[in-house]
């Protein structure tokens, strides 16, 4: 079922014109994606537009991080287009598609920090390749990135010293060190606890307000896409099966969407009518 | 395919609920993926190293890094290498040296474990220990970043991770390797010059004497040459199972297995090319 609301609020980037039309960053036009003869997604489209903040949801294996990893060309398509501004990455030589990452931060689910480096040199590295910047000029801009994710005395420490939040922190500040206008998340909060979940949600939702720029996050957390976005997409069985706005996929009539919702809900009274269940399965046996 | 790395699959979980492709038999798929594999993987090290050639000409030339990485798989090879040198001359001597007596021979024992260590088993012993060593190691750490999504970090990063972390390593093992072979042929020798020593009480002016007397280039130099061929060996094989590893931590440790296989595999079998080789162009 195809339950598409286009109506959601975008936010403009800073300096544009309230009534501007905000500008296409990235469409994903009608993308096919599989592995050993397995589909994972199946004509999938989604258009992602400058300054906004779009969640995919969905269940594990629905192909939300696959996705993400098109988008940035990790993967590229059996069929379908990936477009950045309009031209398919697909087609982009190896400098056009250097440039159009320099414009992209991906943070992964780990952080994928590199283990043989200081953080500094993390985020040092991504500045050498894409920045004419003298040293103390780099130095500069990756204490800023650093203290702009709450993380001022680690620039020395290696990632194996760091916590799991403080991973994804500098995954982040690595992210955004080169001042992309996109920035990809691969579930950002999975695997950290809730107050180090809800802080990188504020961070999320700071940097788009302090940047501007447009964020992709995939994420199972709902609390955390309710924070941090207005629009989502809900991908299940390779394909989409909403775009709009995330209050309104509450009120949807869709099964898959309603037990999503249930499932994700901290719902005591569920809990004990499953208990009650059991309960009723176990009765003949115990009366046998 | 991406263009810098091959594509990096989606875990277990991601690809857990998806619909199985109507034009593909579930039944023989696996056998006929079985059947083909080794030839897969044969074409998939060819191709790699033919990537390698490709870019190992190319710049930037990554220097700092082929150093930390010679420093790695050189210098850290040297205890082992070591070890295994001076017991192979030693092994060798304590070995010949009474069938040897028995013909009168003795005093040829240094020439022959000289032309022995220099042309055959310096070359090929010390390179698949240190394959096993390096190949592993490789395939291992290659594995682990892939698992890590720190290969796919930097293709976002637009940093070639082929030529930072490929390249620079099979460079630094073609390099490596003829000089470890080098190191392991004097040290061969010296641990047969100590067992000659001790038990006949050889001097270290006859045992120089009869190995210089007995050895020409002809003897040397394939040798080593060829270590410089089995470091090629080692490097894009390790490269490959670690570039290529999926399936999270089990694959890390499939890759490392892999790599020290068939590492060994394709150095005895292209030795046998070589010692062909030398000996057309020898004769």
């Amino acid at each position: 079922m195809e339950e598409i609301n286009k109506g959601s609020k975008l936010d403009v980037k800073p300096g544009a014109n309230p009534g501007d039309k905000p500008e296409k960053l990235i469409s994903v036009e009608n993308v096919v994606k599989g592995f050993d003869g397995r589909v994972i997604l199946d004509g999938v489209s989604v258009d992602v537009f400058a300054g906004e903040t779009l969640a995919i949801m969905g269940k594990s294996g629905t192909g939300k991080s696959v996705l993400l990893k098109l988008i940035a060309r990790l993967l590229e398509p059996d069929s379908g287009k990936v477009l950045f501004r309009g031209k398919d990455i697909a087609e982009m030589n190896e400098k056009a598609l250097s440039q159009v990452r320099k414009q992209m931060g991906f943070l992964f689910q780990g952080a994928a920090l590199f283990d043989s480096m200081t953080v500094g040199e993390n985020l040092e590295v991504f500045l050498m390749k894409h920045a004419d910047l003298k040293p103390d000029e780099r130095v500069e801009k990756i204490q800023n990135a650093l203290s702009m994710v709450g993380l001022d005395d680690v620039i020395d420490k290696m990632p194996s010293e760091l916590s799991g939040g403080m991973k994804k922190r500098a995954g982040l500040a690595r992210s955004i060190v080169l001042e992309p206008e996109l920035i990809l998340y691969d579930e950002p909060t999975t695997g950290l606890d809730p107050v180090t979940a809800s802080s990188i949600a504020e961070l999320i939702i700071s940097l788009q307000k302090k940047l501007g720029v447009a964020s992709i996050v995939v994420t199972h957390d709902l609390p955390t896409a309710f924070v941090i976005t207005d629009r989502a997409i809900v991908l299940n069985e390779g394909k989409k099966i909403y775009d709009g706005d995330i209050e309104e996929m509450q009120k949807s009539e869709d099964p898959f969407l309603k037990s999503y919702f249930a499932a994700s809900a901290l719902d005591r009274d569920h809990r004990d009518a499953f208990l009650k269940e059991l309960e009723q399965q176990h009765e003949p046996a115990n009366a046998a | 395919m991406a263009q810098n790395t091959a594509e990096s699959k989606p875990s277990e979980e991601e690809g857990a609920a998806t619909k199985a492709d109507p034009n593909v038999k579930p039944d023989k798929a696996p056998v006929r993926q079985r059947m083909l594999g080794p030839f897969v993987t044969l074409g998939g090290f060819a191709q790699f190293g033919g990537r390698f050639l490709a870019r190992v000409w190319v710049p930037p030339y990554e220097f700092k890094e082929i150093v930390r990485q010679l420093n790695e798989i050189g210098f850290r090879s040297l205890g082992l290498v070591s070890v295994v040198a001076v017991v192979i001359g030693a092994v060798l001597t304590m070995q010949t040296r009474p069938t040897m007596a028995k013909f009168g021979a003795e005093g040829f024992v240094p020439a022959m474990v000289a032309i022995s260590v220099m042309r055959e088993l310096a070359p090929v012993v010390i390179s698949i220990i240190v394959g096993g060593r390096v190949g592993a190691g490789i395939g291992a750490e290659l594995g682990s970043m892939r698992a890590s999504e720190q290969i796919d970090a930097m293709e976002v990063a637009a940093l070639d991770p082929f030529k930072l972390l490929v390249v620079t390593r099979v460079l630094a093992c073609i390099i490596a390797l003829p000089l470890l072979t080098i190191f392991a042929d004097f040290l061969a020798l010296f641990g047969s010059y100590l067992v000659g020593k001790i038990e006949s009480g050889v001097t270290f002016t006859l045992f120089k004497n009869s190995v210089l007397s007995s050895i020409t280039f002809a003897d040397y130099l394939p040798g080593v040459i060829k270590t410089a061929f089995f470091g090629f060996i080692i490097g894009v094989v390790g490269c490959y199972e670690g570039f290529n590893s999926s399936g999270g931590t089990e694959g890390v440790g499939k890759s490392a297995t892999d790599a020290v296989v068939s590492c060994s595999l394709l150095i005895i079998v292209s030795d046998a090319l070589f010692v062909k080789i030398s000996l057309l162009f020898g004769s």
